[in-house]
């Protein structure tokens, strides 16, 4: 089967009046299989929110290309969803209105079907009794799950998840993974999920994509097989140690492990393989 | 809530400016008299209000009238200019770079130096005082409204973007709303100006209105009745202003600061 989304030699530098262009990306090769959920971990500024960018055709790769289902993605095609860092709710709009927003922002008839479709999406991340509240009126969690229900609504092929808990408490933030993954084995859709917490990545993710700093290329794949679904408990296992060890090493550099920190155990077969 | 929870929470905030009034004003009255200072100078609360009972509230309500006409035409024509306008300069580069400048000569010219041209060129009525109010308004709107549809965050716009959406869906949907706390603090301030742009052009020429009726009774010597006509036309802009709060807080209630109702 034909991936859904495929980077070749991505490569992508920011021009700005003045200043030498900055390069930001280089020569990023990846793809996404049909409802994989990729994870990208890697240190701040280091070009991951480019990456999503590039795939919503917000902005052009400078080198290579960003193909989604075989077709090359020039420009904003309005077929990916996405969560941003910040909930980015329209303050002027009920939690409703808010979730249909991307129908009526692109200027089609809302109709009796949108609205049940925006209900049943609401209900889905459990905000149905604040249907009718204000954005204001929530808390981060709970805004940031309206947004999820907003890039759910027109059903997109593609979900593109930019550090969408990083605004949120520990606990919260926990909760919301778990919540993420209810959401997503209940619609599955191709997730490519931006964050900075290796955790986070090899808890939720099928695969983990290891960022180096700018300008930021690929330097680890991870294959997670820890099994579905992930449950609180999913952290206890060793082979959760394992993968987090792996990306860690990679971010930090081996020192951490010879400081003895972390003990991986010897005697396991390690579950998160190089692909 | 009970009702003196309810006296002491809305009432009392509300009541202080008319307390500290109610306290200045016996003051005011007892320097008065004790000084003997006379009522061309500065004339006592009781004068000021006896002048204002010694005219015929018709009257009153003529230059209430022909003020309050000319300023919130003034107020609407500055309004209807700047919208439009505000939305240009956000849509084009170009057009704010060539129109900026110009917008900053008008504003800084003094409208007084200016009111006699217009009025020489308008001629006499309405139309002449309406321009001159809009003249002195427009300017604080169409900063604010650019400065709120320029501000709109970064992750709004990229949302409208990745929907495809048009340039004026972007306009209308998302900048625009997005400026709206901006834009009604323009017309708070453009409100108050407007009052002045009226006034000015009462100055000027006119035959009613209560800054004609300021300068008329000055020029009469009667100083507590201008006085009475001054402190009728700062009720007048004080009413404005609460006005346009109360559209904000009816059909914009969002975009005021919860719990922060000034």
């Amino acid at each position: 089967m034909n991936p859904d989304v495929e980077f070749i030699g991505v490569g992508h530098s920011y021009r700005s009046k003045n200043k030498p262009p900055v390069q930001a990306l280089q020569d990023i090769n990846l793809h996404l299989a049909h409802n994989e959920f990729v994870a990208v971990v890697g240190p701040s500024g280091c070009g991951k929110s480019t990456l999503l960018r590039l795939l919503s055709g917000l902005v052009s790769p400078t080198e290579g290309e960003v193909r989604m289902f075989g077709q090359p993605v020039t420009a904003p095609g309005g077929e990916v969803g996405i969560v941003f860092q910040k909930p980015t709710l329209l303050p002027w709009l009920s939690v409703f209105d808010n979730v249909l927003f991307p129908l009526r922002h692109q200027g089609r008839v809302i109709g009796r079907q949108d609205r049940d479709r925006a209900r049943a999406l609401l209900e889905t991340v459990g905000l149905a009794e604040f249907i009718n509240s204000q954005p204001d009126e929530l808390s981060g969690g709970m805004q940031q799950r309206v947004g999820i229900a907003r890039a759910l609504l027109l059903d997109p092929d593609i979900l593109i998840m930019d550090e969408p808990f990083s605004a949120l408490d520990a606990l919260s933030r926990e909760q919301m993974g778990f919540e993420l993954l209810r959401i997503w084995s209940e619609r599955p859709k191709t997730v490519l999920f931006i964050t900075h917490s290796i955790s986070e990545a090899v808890l939720l993710a099928d695969r983990v994509l290891v960022m180096s700093p700018r300008p930021a290329q690929i330097i680890d794949t991870i294959d997670i097989d820890l099994p579905r679904p992930r449950t609180p408990t999913t952290i206890d296992l060793p082979e959760f140690n394992t993968c987090t060890q792996r990306i860690r090493q990679h971010i930090f550099g081996p020192l951490q492990q010879a400081s003895g920190l972390t003990a991986v155990p010897s005697h396991r077969t390690p579950v998160c393989q190089a692909s | 809530m009970t009702l003196r929870d309810a006296i002491r929470d809305n009432m009392w905030p509300r009541l202080l400016p008319v307390l500290a009034l109610l306290a200045i004003l016996p003051v005011w009255e007892l320097v008065c008299r004790l000084f003997g200072i006379p009522d061309y100078v500065l004339p006592a609360p009781t004068s000021i209000f006896n002048a204002f009972l010694n005219v015929d509230m018709q009257r009153w309500m003529g230059h209430l009238w022909a003020t309050l006409r000319v300023a919130l035409m003034g107020f609407a024509l500055a309004i209807i200019i700047s919208l439009p306008l505000a939305i240009l300069m956000v849509r084009s580069v170009f057009l704010t770079r060539t129109l900026f400048p110009f917008l900053v000569v008008i504003q800084s010219t003094p409208i007084v130096a200016v009111a006699p041209l217009i009025i020489v060129i308008l001629g006499a009525g309405d139309a002449p005082r309406t321009v001159i109010a809009c003249l002195i308004s427009f300017f604080p709107i169409v900063v604010a409204t650019t400065t709120g549809m320029l501000a709109t965050p970064r992750e709004m716009l990229e949302l409208s973007r990745s929907l495809k959406a048009s340039a004026s869906r972007e306009i209308w949907q998302i900048r625009l709303p997005y400026a709206v706390p901006h834009i009604f603090s323009g017309l708070k301030v453009a409100i108050t100006l407007a009052i002045i742009g009226a006034v000015i052009a009462e100055f000027v020429a006119a035959e009613k209105g209560l800054g004609y009726f300021v300068q008329f009774s000055t020029s009469y010597f009667r100083i507590p009745q201008a006085f009475a006509a001054l402190f009728f036309l700062s009720a007048v802009s004080l009413v404005l202003f609460k006005a346009v709060q109360v559209v904000q807080k009816t059909f914009f209630g969002w975009s005021l600061p919860a719990e922060d109702e000034r």
